[in-house]
């Protein structure tokens, strides 16, 4: 067995990716399928549904973030197999073929003209077979370079900017040399910091790109603002943790990306990184659950979030590990939180100790451990909008 | 000696309250994390957890400085040692 801190134990997928898990996914295309979906999860043990609220309607730049976010959900290889059910065989099969392209099981079942009981008996048959043929895969020695890590924080207070954030990006600056693929995103929370934070990309491309995603969003915030944003960004939460302005937030945010690590792309919603290792921004809102679920179905398969008052996240098919610098929410809240880095406060850890801790518990949650967040069954999958319905 | 609070940069003019809280007239004392260096000062108000002191006497519609950078402006006077948020503190942006 390996060093722990050079390797870690997944599952190789057909296209090469490696998971940390291995889900047998039940996915729904649209929001009426949930029922049909969920009548199998029932019936099969060991299946993951994750019902959803969209899926109709949809259409220009909306309905391609959709489908990117379903085929994506479907594609991370941490879903060992997919059984995607939908009201209409069209869409359904979209959903089918984008995730076949990995070439792992998947199977798709519409239930026009057939109803859900005859569909769910269809689906579950597939599902009982996908769980089988799962449950004998094993796991394999695989290098720290096949890990793809997301981070994004919430619930933050001033702890976050002193303590959890900067563990995570020394984290970042420890992993990014080995090959790692890394990602943050939060594009609203960084205002105030959008400079800093553009002056550390790697090219002038990606310098502009990210210009230019900022200004877009921002522009879209002052647009539709009534008020300064202030117990939206920052949160009431936030204020009660003693962040007093979106401005202080986004500098503590900007911590998760470390010292060295520069950024080499600038990623939409749940695209899925192509220029190879290193660390990617993601045009994300900063919402814990749209965020994250925008990361997963990019490809990211271990979460990193930092916390100070407290957020409870988690994700369905990416392990979301939490750590916090606050020793009230450590305390409080204990099984929330997988790593309690407040000695950092106390002068008990350094940034480079806390650093390695967090490399431990990743490399552990990789190898199989449940994080909080799994082991309290917490599974928010929440897609992104961006405009109403047709 | 017991860290009561700390400020990101030698050019901060705000620290954070690092303690369970710092006390009416306590003295206390602060670490700077980029040089270790620590100075004491008195609390004129009782601060929680996680919430911020001046650390010199600011003017109204004045720049706070945090992490060395601008992270907002004053909407009132504040004295060395008072507490600082949202009541004296305002975004520039947005």
């Amino acid at each position: 067995m390996g060093n722990s801190q050079q390797s870690f134990f997944g599952f190789r997928r057909e296209n090469g990716r490696v998971g940390v898990r291995n889900h047998v996914l039940i996915l729904p295309v649209d929001d009426i399928s949930n029922a049909a979906v969920e009548m199998v999860g029932h019936n099969i043990k060991g299946t993951l549904s994750i019902p959803h609220s969209y899926g109709r309607l949809q259409f220009g730049a909306d309905l391609e973030l959709f489908f990117r976010t379903i085929i994506g959900t479907g594609r991370n290889p941490n879903v060992a197999a997919v059984v995607v059910i939908g009201i209409e065989p069209g869409w359904t099969q979209r959903v089918v073929d984008g995730i076949a392209q990995t070439g792992k099981p998947v199977s798709g079942f519409s239930i026009e003209g057939e109803g859900d009981l005859k569909t769910v008996a269809k689906a579950s048959r597939k599902a009982q077979e996908y769980v089988q043929w799962a449950t004998e895969l094993q796991r394999e020695e695989c290098p720290l370079s096949d890990l793809w890590i997301s981070v994004k924080c919430g619930e933050s207070d001033t702890t976050s900017g002193l303590g959890s954030n900067p563990a995570v990006g020394n984290l970042m600056d420890k992993l990014d040399p080995l090959g790692v693929h890394l990602c943050f995103g939060e594009t609203s929370e960084l205002t105030g910091a959008e400079q800093v934070c553009a002056n550390r990309s790697s090219t002038s491309e990606a310098k502009e790109k990210f210009l230019n995603t900022w200004n877009a969003y921002n522009d879209f915030i002052l647009e539709n603002k009534t008020n300064d944003l202030s117990e939206s960004q920052p949160t009431k939460g936030n204020i009660a943790g003693g962040l007093t302005t979106i401005e202080e937030k986004a500098f503590g945010n900007l911590q998760k990306i470390g010292k060295t690590t520069n950024f080499i792309d600038v990623l939409e919603p749940a695209e899925e990184p192509t220029k190879g290792p290193g660390l990617y921004f993601m045009d994300t809102s900063s919402a814990a659950a749209e965020c994250v679920t925008l990361q997963a179905a990019a490809g990211f398969t271990v979460h990193l979030f930092p916390t100070g008052q407290g957020n409870v996240i988690g994700n369905p098919i990416e392990p979301v590990i939490k750590l916090t610098a606050n020793p009230n929410t450590a305390a409080t809240m204990s099984e929330h939180i997988d790593l309690d880095v407040s000695g950092i406060l106390r002068r008990e850890m350094n940034l480079d100790q806390a650093g390695s801790e967090l490399v431990n518990i990743t490399v552990r949650t990789a190898n199989g451990r449940h994080t909080c967040a799994e082991s309290l069954g917490h599974r928010e999958f929440v897609l992104t909008k961006l405009f109403r319905s047709a | 000696m017991e860290t009561h609070f700390i400020a990101h940069d030698a050019t901060d003019t705000v620290g954070v309250v690092v303690v369970e809280k710092v006390l009416h007239y306590e003295d206390i004392t602060r670490r700077i994390m980029e040089n270790d260096e620590t100075v004491t000062i008195k609390a004129l108000v009782e601060v929680p957890l996680g919430h911020k002191l001046a650390l010199a006497d600011i003017k109204n519609d004045d720049t706070i400085i945090k992490y060395g950078v601008d992270i907002g402006r004053t909407i009132s006077k504040i004295a060395v040692g008072d507490h600082l948020h949202v009541h004296n503190v305002k975004t520039k942006r947005w």
